[in-house]
C-alpha cells in the first residue's frame, strides 16, 4: 500500500487555514505538509484547538485552504468551486460523523440511499446497493428502521453504510467512537479496519482516544496548528 | 430526478401535515376566494342574459328624468300620465304599451298580511312581462277605465295569503281598500337581481292612482315592440313622440329615458363585473398574504432543518440541488393549496348558485390560472429560503444543533 513511485492520494503543501483579519486573526492551520497515499489507515490525533477538525475539513472538501496547495488526486482543490468540491464529495470521499448525522424520519435504507440520489442512480439500483452496503456493516435485516428504533453502535454503522455504498476511495471519520461506549468503539473500529484491508478503502480518522488510534497504520499528530509528527507508529495490538 | 424531488417534497409535506395545512391555508383561502367569486359572478351573468332573453329583446321601458335615474334626477322632469299612455299606444311601432305605478302596501287576507309592492297597470301590462294568468282572468276595460277594486296576485304572495288555495272570488285588503281578487299568475322566479319577481300585486293603474296614491301621474311606461321593429327605431320613434309631448326644443337634452333591456342587461352585468373584479382583488391579497405564510414557514423550516442540509451538502448534493429541493417543496405546498382551494371555490359556488338560484357555472379558464398562480406564488416566495438553505456552508450547517 501506498507505494511511493506513483503520486500520493492526498498531498497538502505549506497548507494554512487563517479565519479573520487582522487582531481577530485566527490561524487554525499554519503551514501544514501531510501527504497520504491510497490505502492507508491514518490517525489524525492531538489537543482541542490544534486544527485537527479543520485539517480534516479541507482534506474533506468542506473547507478550503487560504494558503498553499492541496492536491487530491492530483487535483487542485484550492481552485474548485462550491459545486465542483460537493462533486468531487460525491465521487470519491465518504463522511462518518462522531454525532451520526443520519436523517432523522427516515429508514437506514433510506438514509444509504441519499447520496446515490444526488448522483442520480436509478431507484431499483439505488436499493440494491443501499441494501448489500447495510448487510455489509452487519445490519441485514434493519433497512426499515428509523434511526431513533437503532442503537448508537447500529447509526453509526448505518452512517457508515452511507459513506460506503458509492465506493469512495476515501473515508472520513471525525470521532466516529466519540459517542460510543468502549465495546461498541471496538466494533466500529474492527469494521473500519476491515474495509480499509478488504476494499482497499483509505481511512483518515480523528480521534483523542489512544486505544482507537491503535488500529490505524500511523498516526498523525496535531499541535498549535501544525503537524508535529508524521508517521508516530502505533503500539502493535493484540491479536 | 424531478419526480423523486417531489415525492421527497410530498413526504416532507406529509410528516407535518397539520402545520402544511395552516401554512398553505392562506393560498386556499385565497384561490377559493378567487374561483367563488369568478364562478358565481359568471353564474349570473349568465343568470341575467338568461332573463334578458326571456323578457325578450324587444321589450323598452319609458323613465322620467335623464340618465339612469340617480336620486333627485327624475324630480326637475315632469311625471307621465294616461294621456302619454294614449299617445303612445298610437305608434305603430308599440305592440302593448304598460303604464306603471307601484306602491308599497300591507295587504291582508283574514289572519295573514304581507307587505309587497302594488302595481298599478293595464292589461298590457301581462303581454310586455309575459305573465300567464294561471287562473281567474286579467282586467277587463270596463275595470280599467272605472280603476275598479280588483286585483291580480303573484304566486308567492298567493302562498302567503292563501297558502295552496285558490284566491279568486275571494275579498282582500291592501291599505284601506277591500279589493276582489279576480285571478293569479304563473310563477316565474328569481329575477336579474336575484329578486322574488313573484311577489306582487297588479290592480287597474286607476284604481292605485286614485285609492292608493292619489297622484295622477304615471311613474314609468313598459312597451313591447311590433314584431319586426328594431329596439333602435322603437327608440327613435318614442323619443321624437315625447320631446314633442313635453315640448323639448331641439336644443334641450331629453328628460326622460328610453332604455331596451339590452342596455338594461349590460348596466346589471357590468355592475355584477364591478364587484367580482374587486371581490377578485380582495382574494389576490389574500393569495399574496398567503404566499408570504408559505416563504415564513419555509425560513422556519430551513432554519430547522440546517443540519440534515450540512448532511446532503456533506455527502455530495450540490447547491442547485438543495435549492432544488426547496423550491420544489415550496411549489408542491402551494400548489396542494391551491388544489384545495379550487375544490372549496367551486363547493361555495355551487352551494351560493343554489340558494341564488343562479346556473352554476365552473370555468376550464380560471381554475388553469388559479392552478397557475398557486404555483408562481411557491415559485416566488418559496425562492428565497432555497436560496438560503442552498447557501449553507456545510461545516457550519452540521455544526449546527
Amino acid at each position: 500500500m501506498g507505494e511511493d513511485d506513483t503520486s500520493p492520494l492526498i498531498a497538502l503543501r505549506d497548507v494554512s487555514r487563517v479565519y479573520g483579519e487582522g487582531e481577530a486573526e485566527v490561524r487554525a492551520l499554519d503551514g501544514v505538509d501531510l501527504t497520504i497515499g491510497e490505502g492507508e489507515f491514518i490517525a489524525i490525533m492531538g489537543p482541542s484547538g490544534s486544527g485537527k477538525s479543520t485539517a480534516m475539513n479541507i482534506i474533506g472538501c468542506l473547507d478550503r485552504p487560504t494558503g498553499g496547495s492541496y492536491l487530491f488526486h492530483d487535483v487542485e482543490v484550492g481552485g474548485l468551486d462550491r459545486d465542483q468540491r460537493a462533486i468531487l464529495r460525491r465521487e470519491y470521499l465518504g463522511f462518518v460523523f462522531q454525532g451520526f448525522n443520519l436523517l432523522p424520519r427516515s429508514t437506514a435504507l433510506e438514509n444509504v440511499e441519499l447520496p446515490l440520489i444526488y448522483k442520480g442512480v436509478p431507484p431499483a439500483e439505488r436499493a440494491a446497493r443501499a441494501r448489500s452496503a447495510l448487510e455489509k456493516v452487519g445490519l441485514a435485516g434493519r433497512e426499515h428502521h428509523q434511526p431513533s428504533q437503532l442503537s448508537g453502535g447500529q447509526q453509526q454503522r448505518v452512517a457508515i453504510a452511507r459513506a460506503i455504498v458509492d465506493n469512495p476511495m476515501v473515508l472520513l471519520a471525525d470521532e466516529p467512537t466519540g459517542n460510543l461506549d468502549t465495546h461498541r468503539s471496538r466494533e466500529i473500529m474492527e469494521l473500519l479496519s476491515a474495509l480499509n484491508r478488504d476494499d482497499g478503502i483509505t481511512i483518515i480518522m480523528v480521534t483523542h482516544e489512544e486505544e482507537m488510534a491503535e488500529y490505524a497504520h500511523r498516526i498523525v499528530l496535531f499541535v498549535d496548528g501544525r503537524v508535529q509528527s508524521a508517521d508516530f507508529q502505533p503500539a502493535a495490538r493484540e491479536g | 430526478m424531478l419526480w423523486e424531488t417531489v415525492r421527497l417534497a410530498l413526504l416532507a409535506i406529509t410528516r407535518n401535515a397539520l402545520r402544511s395545512f395552516l401554512t398553505v391555508l392562506g393560498v386556499v383561502i385565497g384561490v377559493a376566494a378567487v374561483i367563488a367569486m369568478v364562478t358565481i359572478g359568471q353564474g349570473s351573468s349568465e343568470q341575467v342574459t338568461s332573463d334578458v332573453e326571456s323578457l325578450g329583446s324587444d321589450v323598452l321601458m319609458l323613465r322620467p328624468g335623464g340618465g339612469f335615474g340617480g336620486p333627485g334626477a327624475s324630480e326637475e322632469a315632469a311625471n307621465f300620465t294616461l294621456r302619454d299612455a294614449e299617445a303612445l299606444g298610437g305608434l305603430s311601432v308599440l305592440s302593448a304599451v304598460a303604464p306603471v305605478v307601484s306602491s308599497m302596501e300591507t295587504v291582508v287576507y283574514g289572519n295573514a298580511n304581507a307587505s309587497t309592492t302594488v302595481t298599478g297597470t293595464t292589461s298590457d301590462y301581462l303581454d310586455v312581462g309575459n305573465w300567464t294568468v294561471l287562473r281567474g282572468r286579467g282586467f277587463t276595460e270596463a275595470e280599467e277605465s272605472a280603476g275598479a277594486a280588483v286585483c291580480i296576485l303573484g304566486e308567492s304572495l298567493r302562498q302567503e295569503l292563501f297558502g295552496n288555495a285558490d284566491p279568486t272570488g275571494e275579498t282582500i285588503r291592501i291599505d284601506t281598500v277591500s279589493c276582489l281578487v279576480i285571478g293569479y299568475l304563473e310563477a316565474k322566479g328569481a329575477g336579474m337581481m336575484g329578486q322574488d319577481q313573484d311577489d306582487l300585486i297588479l290592480m287597474p293603474i286607476r284604481a292605485v292612482q286614485r285609492r292608493l296614491v292619489g297622484s295622477a301621474d304615471v311613474a314609468s311606461f313598459q312597451l313591447a315592440l311590433t314584431p319586426g321593429v328594431s329596439a333602435d327605431r322603437g327608440t327613435r320613434e318614442i323619443e321624437a313622440l315625447m320631446r314633442e309631448r313635453r315640448r323639448i326644443s331641439v336644443d334641450e337634452a331629453d328628460d326622460f329615458r328610453v332604455m331596451d333591456m339590452a342596455q338594461i342587461a349590460s348596466m346589471l352585468t357590468s355592475v355584477n363585473a364591478v364587484l367580482t373584479g374587486l371581490l377578485s382583488a380582495v382574494a389576490a391579497v389574500s393569495l399574496l398574504v398567503g404566499g408570504i405564510g408559505i416563504m415564513n414557514i419555509m425560513l422556519v423550516s430551513v432554519t430547522e432543518r440546517t443540519r440534515e442540509i450540512g448532511i446532503r451538502l456533506a455527502i455530495g448534493a450540490t447547491a442547485r440541488q438543495v435549492l432544488t429541493q426547496f423550491l420544489v417543496e415550496a411549489i408542491v405546498l402551494s400548489v396542494l393549496g391551491g388544489v384545495i382551494g379550487i375544490l372549496t371555490g367551486f363547493g361555495i359556488a355551487f352551494v351560493a348558485a343554489q340558494l341564488m338560484a343562479i346556473p352554476f357555472s365552473p370555468s376550464v379558464e380560471v381554475v388553469l390560472l388559479a392552478f397557475l398562480f398557486s404555483g408562481l406564488v411557491g415559485v416566488v416566495f418559496g425562492y428565497f429560503p432555497a436560496r438560503r438553505a442552498a447557501r449553507l456552508d456545510p461545516i457550519e450547517a452540521l455544526r449546527h444543533q
